[in-house]
């Protein structure tokens, strides 16, 4: 009867930070209860503002194989980077 | 001292409640709940040492909090009797901690407003730490009251077994209403219809009856303690007892 309860991915953005980074899984029966192990295992030293759990199954991945043509293209066209620009000083986080 | 008697029943609450959920871990039902039951625990250990810090400088006996833990024996403890009950199963443990949780968010509510500033200043800090175990305890009585038959009938009876030591909670004795009289702490008894409240509506969440009031065992605050609490000092203390003064 007991089946395992569902996975879900934990992505907590910190005090500092600007996005929320994917810091790991865990097993919970539903949103409110990842929500709270998401708190107890992963922002007990103060790591976390904010956090989003996210069903494991609810999401889409890209598949390895198709790394050619996800992300090739862009690799030899140097003029696709921002990297001709002089960022000002007062700019950060870029 | 009715301010350190006062003082020393917060700090033996959240002392051996710390104590027991402590020897749970690394036995918790699943990785992430044994994480939040260590991490329950030291946040009630923290609170001790805040309250056995205090209540030692207000003695001003030369004790401090590690001597107020360590070296004091079964009948000088003020704690409640319902904080000593042994862990049993996870529905015991979360039945106990339910009970308590649901008074002490009632208690340290009041005591923000305590004339005293440092019970006050304790009492705000601890609030924080008590609203979450009471939000995590309140859950698992919903989960296991509509889980299972199995769950429902663990759960309905550990509160059942609990619940003759609820009463003890709103209790007020001389040292209460001194102390309620100037506004250092609060009357128990003030704190009932709240925690009925609480308790009422969570049950009922659980599709769970709220269990009978009938004799009430009482005695915890007065040093008088059920047969439990002798093993969980003697375990407790039984390394600074042995090696005086051990630092590590």
């Amino acid at each position: 009867m007991m089946t395992e309860w569902p996975l879900w991915e934990v992505f907590i953005r910190s005090s500092h930070g600007l996005a929320h980074k994917h810091v790991g899984s865990l097993r919970a029966v539903d949103a409110e209860m990842a929500l709270g192990n998401a708190r107890d295992v992963y922002t007990r030293r103060n790591e976390g503002m904010s956090i989003w759990v996210v069903k494991a199954a609810d999401i889409v991945a890209s598949q390895p194989g198709d790394k050619d043509a996800l992300f090739d293209p862009a690799r030899s066209k140097v003029y696709r980077h921002p990297t001709f620009y002089n960022l000002p000083n007062g700019v950060k986080h870029m | 001292m009715a301010l350190f008697e006062y003082l020393l029943r917060l700090g033996d609450n959240t002392l051996v409640l710390g104590q027991q959920l402590g020897a749970l871990t690394g036995h918790g039902p699943v990785l992430e709940e044994d994480i939040a039951t260590a991490n329950i625990a030291l946040d009630l250990i923290g609170q001790a040492r805040l309250w056995l810090s205090l209540a030692a400088e207000v003695e001003g006996a030369g004790r401090d909090e590690d001597t107020l833990a360590f070296l004091r024996d079964e009948r000088a403890f003020r704690n409640l009797l319902l904080v000593e009950q042994p862990n049993g199963d996870f529905a015991d443990t979360m039945a106990r901690q339910f009970l308590f949780d649901a008074w002490h968010n009632e208690l340290l509510t009041a005591l923000c407003a305590s004339t005293e500033p440092r019970i006050a200043a304790i009492a705000a800090k601890s609030l924080k730490e008590a609203r979450y175990h009471l939000s995590h305890s309140s859950a698992w009585i919903v989960r296991l009251g509509d889980g299972t038959a199995y769950s429902r009938d663990r759960i309905q009876r550990a509160l059942g077994r609990l619940w003759s030591f609820t009463g003890e909670m709103f209790e007020a004795d001389a040292v209460d209403l001194e102390l309620a009289a100037t506004g250092v702490a609060c009357d128990p008894r003030g704190l009932r219809a709240a925690w009925q409240g609480t308790v009422g509506a969570v049950l009922a969440k659980a599709t769970l009856p709220v269990p009978a009031d009938a004799w009430m065992r009482s005695g915890g605050r007065r040093g008088e303690h059920s047969e439990h609490m002798g093993y969980l000092l003697a375990e407790m203390q039984h390394i600074p007892r042995s090696f005086p003064g051990a630092r590590w």
